[in-house]
């Protein structure tokens, strides 16, 4: 759907400032947008850019710490900021709604689904107790949930993460509210959760003219799903606009780069990830936000902020004192030709081999009988929804998960079940990358002792000789010397993940599990991350087995790709092949559950097809 | 939306599975608690081993009772009339045969049942035990809550030092110290001793009120910072802060939202700090002559009075595991994801 020609601001933002303690640094500032009535204003940044502070600013609540300085936000004509707390209180929930992150924490975990439904109904004093009732049941039918008193009876851990966020959607919706805030929806759920969330907010947002603001990082579901885009970066809006015009053609800088991180379904990109990290409050620089890591910088960037103004009289607005040169420059992707090896080519000889694999949990079987090789210097990734195994396969592997029968031969060698039972040599051979970097490295050890440990456990090197394979492995993983003293605490995502991975390359592995490694990345330092692996998989003969559930960076990344679902394999082969004619349906269902497949990001500035 | 009306589909049959396994929930349940009953009951009586081991090989209660000077033959005539003549394996049993049928043998200093000397004590100790934890509940819940809904505040860090200081003293300082204070030294208002009472606690209260005060203030501490800490971190919830936004008002947001999941840290200090007072009333009565089963445990021990020893080590362990037992059990019960998800 189109927006109406004469839209009505549901919600206005005027002048929003939102500072951390008393006078101290703006975690955002000067926020200026409208969202019309039934229009999707999508809130794009990466972490660090204010854009979850500004979505519950927008509901007139900060977190402990910050404060709303200055600003309005009008809905239905008058300022929600303005307002006394008990009249906050009263709109909350009836004018504007909020739908969390994680609706699996933000669920009461010892209130059933039912009460909290209805409490909403019930705090704003909404009809008699018979028609809240009866509301709860029909909210729930809208978001395509059961409405029978089982359900409602339900706590929040008997259900799954797909009818959690559907549960935190019929709560926004109780009300019938006129905005509707979502922060980042859909960040935990695989691609047909995802789908189906999206399809509901957008068919209830329609049907009920509400007027959505919808914070994501992720810009192949902006693609898909927003009217409007307004991109953050460090706590301001740097551009604006509608959907296909911000993607066509970028004005600012950061959102072309943006553009540029982002993987395609349909081509296999070169990612190009943003050079250095999003600065948090406090450290900004002074001029241009964005100055430091521009492509398109001038000395005057350094000097004063730009405004945020109108751009060749189209509906786009950015800032940036260059915007019209950075606009006019063809937004192109580079394709990377198909590997050499593609094609009628031989498969390089398997380095892993695994035959027959079952693995279960307790009773509870997991894998059924799989067959998956790994040639020297492949990347093979692993797909499949959540709960399909694949994290599974990969811990078997790694030696993580010993409950297995088949056989995994890796050089031939059969691998124990469990790295306790494996040889050093196979222990060496076979390094992990885990999902999470903020969890996978010792809070209590530095850097350079986290990538020093394996060359001491192996024998590789030691004394002065490791310390100087240490400062080669922090260069090969592209991080700073200056990083090797401090603990893990100090480093952002993408520092810790490069560091997980320089500590795998410490052992001198021949095969590398990478288990999501990118999940819990921005797309710009997932970007760099892949580049980086591809980098070292070439330069180094490594061989790769990458699990995943974005398809997208698949292309980008790995040779063969192998689709798992409820613990089998249902198509395997080369990238290309797999993903341009799929054979099995479930490969079909996932690829058009992926967000970005026909949307403006498959085509940017070329047609090359 | 193929997808959803699939998921919706799929419901119907879950529920269907769950209905059916309303009743083996039931049994899991039965079977955990008979095997926590069953493993509390293992843990009883290899305590009981240990007291007994702990009263009798360490020594000759003959020759305790009758001192260095007593002569072989007054020694043997003592030992065949407690019955120490025969082995450690048949005195084990037929003291533990006693305490199951409720004899708890005859009292060494008095020559009189064990149970009878006793009885009254733990009746004493009990309403003290039982009047100081129903005040240190509300008053360690109220202070955490104002400590932690004003956290870092002027009135959080008073509190938060005032509770430190508190803790780090010991019971016997804090008993002396509000003797000095109430009774003695500075007021006179408050007798420093119960010593002449020999009543019920329930007609003279006014002796009660230091000693429940000492435990209390001994008590309050601990609890009180860990409930702040677990209702910090209930209070910065996701689900909190969601409430909030729904428009839910701030003191239903904290009593409804936040109590209810930190009511399980709450459960489990106060049973520790429960099962510490059993023991830790020794202390309090021995320093106000309180007539309690503390009084009764020093004296049995001055007197090498080993059934009275027996009895009152068995009990106060007894008390620890059952206010544990029912620890556990209350947690599972407040707790949907373990209560649903019992094995």
């Amino acid at each position: 759907m189109s927006v109406t020609k004469t839209p009505l601001p549901a919600c206005s933002v005027t002048g929003l400032r939102v500072v951390l303690g008393r006078g101290g640094p703006d975690v955002v500032d000067d926020i200026a947008f409208d969202v019309a009535e039934g229009e999707i204003l999508a809130l794009v940044g990466e972490s660090g850019s204010g854009k979850t502070t500004l979505a519950t600013a927008l509901l007139a609540h900060t977190r402990r710490g910050a404060r709303i300085d200055a600003g309005t936000v009008v809905l239905d004509g008058r300022d929600l900021l303005a307002a006394t707390p008990a009249e906050v209180r009263k709109r909350r929930g009836s004018e504007v709604a909020y739908v969390p992150q994680d609706p699996s924490a933000s669920l009461n975990p010892v209130m059933r689904i039912g009460r909290q439904i209805r409490e909403v109904l019930d705090v704003h004093h909404a009809g008699t107790p018979a028609e809240r009732t009866a509301r709860v049941r029909q909210v729930l039918a809208e978001v395509a949930l059961p409405d029978d008193d089982e359900f409602l009876r339900r706590y929040p851990h008997q259900l799954s993460g797909g009818q959690l966020q559907r549960v935190a959607l019929a709560m926004a919706f109780t009300l019938r509210p006129r905005v509707l805030v979502l922060d980042e929806p859909t960040t935990g759920l695989d691609v047909t959760t995802q789908a189906h969330v999206l399809a509901t907010v957008r068919d209830l947002c329609a049907r009920h003219a509400v007027a959505a603001v919808y914070v994501t990082h992720d810009l192949a579901v902006v693609a898909e799903f927003a009217h409007r885009v307004a991109v953050m970066y460090a706590g301001r809006i740097v551009e604006t606009g509608p959907r296909e015009r911000i993607f066509r053609a970028p004005a600012h800088p950061y959102t072309r780069a943006l553009l540029a991180a982002v993987p395609s379904v349909t081509e296999p990109r070169v990612l190009e990830g943003i050079p250095g990290s999003a600065p948090s409050p406090g450290r900004r620089p002074s001029g241009c936000r964005f100055h430091d890591r521009c492509a398109f910088r001038e000395p005057e960037c350094t000097d004063a902020e730009p405004a945020l103004v109108t751009i060749d009289d189209s509906e786009v607005l950015a800032r940036c004192r260059r915007a019209g040169h950075v606009r006019a420059q063809p937004l192109g992707f580079t394709v990377a030709s198909p590997d050499g090896s593609a094609g009628s080519a031989q498969r390089p000889e398997p380095v892993l081999r695994v035959r027959d694999l079952s693995a279960r949990y307790g009773s509870r079987p997991i894998l059924h009988g799989l067959d998956l090789e790994v040639g020297r210097n492949e990347c093979v990734a692993v797909v499949g929804e959540s709960g399909s195994g694949k994290s599974t396969l990969s811990r078997c592997i790694g030696g993580l998960h010993e409950e297995f029968d088949g056989t995994i031969t890796f050089r031939g060698e059969t691998l124990p079940p469990g790295a306790r039972r494996r040889s050093r040599e196979m222990r060496k051979a076979v390094q992990y990358v885990f999902q999470n970097p903020y969890l996978a490295l010792n809070p209590r050890m530095t850097v350079g002792q986290i990538i020093r440990r394996p060359l001491e456990l192996f024998g590789l090197a030691r004394g002065a000789d490791a310390t100087r394979r240490v400062h080669e492995l922090l260069g090969q993983v592209m991080l700073p010397p200056a990083l090797h003293d401090l603990r893990p605490e100090r480093l952002s995502g993408g520092e810790r993940q490069r560091v997980a991975i320089a500590r795998a390359l410490a052992c001198e592995p021949e095969l590398l599990i990478c288990d999501e490694v990118t999940s819990a990345l921005d797309v710009s330092v997932q970007a760099s991350i892949v580049t980086l692996l591809q980098e070292l998989r070439e330069s180094r003969g490594l061989s790769m087995l990458f699990v995943t559930h974005n398809l997208a960076l698949v292309r980008s990344l790995a040779t063969r790709v192998a689709v798992l679902s409820d613990g089998r394999i249902v198509e395997e082969g080369e990238t290309a092949e797999v993903l341009d004619r799929p054979a099995a349906a479930y490969t079909r269902r996932l690829l058009k559950d992926t967000p970005g497949h026909g949307s403006e990001l498959r085509h940017g500035g070329h047609e090359s097809r | 939306m193929s997808r959803s009306a699939a998921e919706a589909a799929a419901v119907p049959a879950t529920i269907m599975s769950r209905r059916r396994e309303a009743r083996p929930a039931v049994r899991a349940w039965t079977r955990w608690l008979l095997r926590r009953i069953g493993l509390a009951l293992i843990t009883l009586w290899l305590i009981s081993l240990l007291v007994f081991a702990a009263t009798h090989f360490l020594g000759d209660p003959a020759r305790a009772i009758l001192g260095r000077s007593a002569t072989p033959e007054r020694l043997a005539a003592l030992r065949t009339e407690l019955g120490l003549d025969r082995s450690a394996v048949r005195q084990y049993v037929s003291w533990l045969g006693g305490v199951l049928t409720g004899d708890f043998g005859t009292s060494l200093a008095t020559k009189g049942p064990v149970s009878a000397l006793i009885g009254g004590k733990i009746v004493n100790s009990t309403v003290l035990v039982a009047v100081s934890a129903v005040i240190i509940a509300p008053v360690s819940a109220v202070i955490a809550l104002v400590s932690a809904r004003r956290r870092d505040s002027a009135t959080d860090n008073v509190l938060q030092v005032a509770l430190l200081t508190t803790a780090a003293l010991p019971e016997f300082v804090i008993g002396i110290l509000l003797v000095t204070l109430f009774s003695t030294v500075v007021l006179t208002w408050l007798p420093s001793v119960a010593v002449s009472w020999t009543g019920s606690p329930w007609t003279d209260p006014v002796v009660m009120i230091l000693p429940v005060a000492t435990l209390a203030l001994a008590v309050v501490p601990y609890v009180a910072r860990i409930l702040r800490a677990s209702l910090i971190e209930v209070l910065e919830s996701d689900y909190v802060d969601m409430a909030r936004l729904k428009g839910v008002p701030e003191w239903s947001a904290v009593a409804r939202h936040a109590l209810g999941n930190a009511v399980v840290p709450a459960i489990q200090v106060m049973a520790l700090q429960l099962a510490w007072l059993a023991g830790g009333v020794v202390v309090v009565e021995s320093l106000f002559l309180y007539p309690g089963i503390g009084t009764a445990l020093v004296d049995a021990v001055r007197n090498r009075d080993v059934p009275v020893i027996q009895a009152l080590a068995l009990l106060i362990a007894a008390v620890y595991v059952v206010v544990n037992l029912i620890a556990d059990v209350l947690t599972i019960l407040v707790t949907p994801k373990l209560r649903t998800g019992v094995r």
